[in-house]
């Protein structure tokens, strides 16, 4: 099996990832279930780098000719869930603003 | 009984028309008019202060929905019984108080609506017409209630009904939840001819164009089908 120089980078790289992800779940900062998904997410990259025929495997298993397409759709999936997350959470921010400055001027009622 | 009469009034960068406009009110005899300077960069809140009015400070501008509900929560504390909103503009006219207030203050209804449709010439500019049409269209679609004029922002409500009413939104879908909310908590209203006064400045601002049009109808979907 031949390995080039961007495998060796991204194998590293995920490694390094990873290892983070530890060090977090030592210091308790990310629960055991976040920790189980940056492990399964980095175990993918690691895989999908060095057997590329995987990747093959799992397009297929939904159907779809090519993995790139599959990633494409993934991803697309992904960020709309990510902008509606971000939409609510915008909006609760907003509120609470408001709430805050409201309060603030219910406070000091000014009169001549 | 006199009634306790609050007159709310939300303004944001209205330091040339707000005195007029509370002095108009002063002279019409309204003694508990309360401002809500909402974030201004101008001297809105040294005018109205001056000017007589009681005035409450948004440290940063939230929207007229926003301010509006706090002028309303500062009524309920200091014991209103009938709150009525009024735009800082000079488009309503305080003559029309007591027409908007009559209903409530004899407990026909908890709410009453400004409409400036009710009137055979309302004065209103065509483009201007067209849009609030389609307004009032889409809260008849989105809330089931037909009105002449949604998008008024003349209206008096009832102590009880301001209490239950929740403004959530900061900015100008305010009017339409307004309608929502009356819809929701089955409260009873009723639509009141007023007249608009329309002026350059006023046909600047508020729900008048397309644009904020557009920005209104999203927040009112997003609010509907993502956020309940």
């Amino acid at each position: 099996m031949n390995i080039t120089p961007l495998q060796v980078i991204v194998v590293v790289f995920a490694l390094f990832a990873w290892s983070r992800a530890i060090l977090r779940l030592r210091d308790r900062e990310i629960s055991i279930g976040e920790f189980s998904f940056w492990t399964i997410i980095w175990a993918a990259v690691i895989t999908t780098v060095l057997l590329p025929q995987t990747a093959d495997i799992v397009s297929k298993f939904f159907g779809i000719s090519r993995p790139i397409d599959l990633a494409v759709y993934i991803s697309i999936l992904l960020l709309f869930y990510l902008v509606f997350r971000i939409y609510v959470n915008q909006e609760k921010q907003s509120q609470a603003i408001t709430k805050l400055v409201r309060e603030v001027a219910l406070k000091l009622p000014r009169h001549k | 009984m006199e009634k306790n009469v609050f007159i709310v009034i939300a303004a944001y960068n209205e330091a040339h028309s707000v005195p007029e406009v509370i002095k108009e009110l002063q002279k019409a005899n309204h003694r508990n008019i309360v401002v809500v300077d909402d974030g201004s960069r101008d001297n809105t809140f040294k005018a109205a202060l001056n000017a007589g009015a009681t005035v409450l400070r948004h440290i940063v501008n939230r929207g007229q929905g926003a301010a509006l509900k706090t002028g309303i929560d500062y009524a309920l504390r200091e014991g209103a019984d009938i709150i009525v909103t009024f735009d800082a503009d000079g488009q309503h006219r305080v003559e029309d108080i007591p027409a908007i207030i009559k209903p409530v203050a004899q407990g026909k209804v908890d709410v009453t609506f400004g409409s400036r449709f009710l009137k055979k010439d309302s004065g209103v500019p065509f483009l201007r017409k067209v849009l609030l049409k389609i307004g009032i269209l889409v809260v008849w679609l989105f809330y089931g209630v037909k009105m002449t004029d949604a998008h008024n922002g003349f209206r008096a409500l009832s102590r009880n009904a301001a209490e239950k009413i929740r403004i959530t939104s900061d900015r100008m879908a305010h009017a339409s939840e307004i309608v929502e909310e009356v819809h929701r908590l089955k409260l009873k209203y009723r639509e009141v001819p007023v007249t608009i006064r329309y002026t350059e400045a006023t046909l600047k601002k508020g729900h008048g164009s397309f644009a904020e049009g557009c920005r209104i109808l999203y927040n009112m979907i997003m609010k509907k089908f993502l956020l309940r």
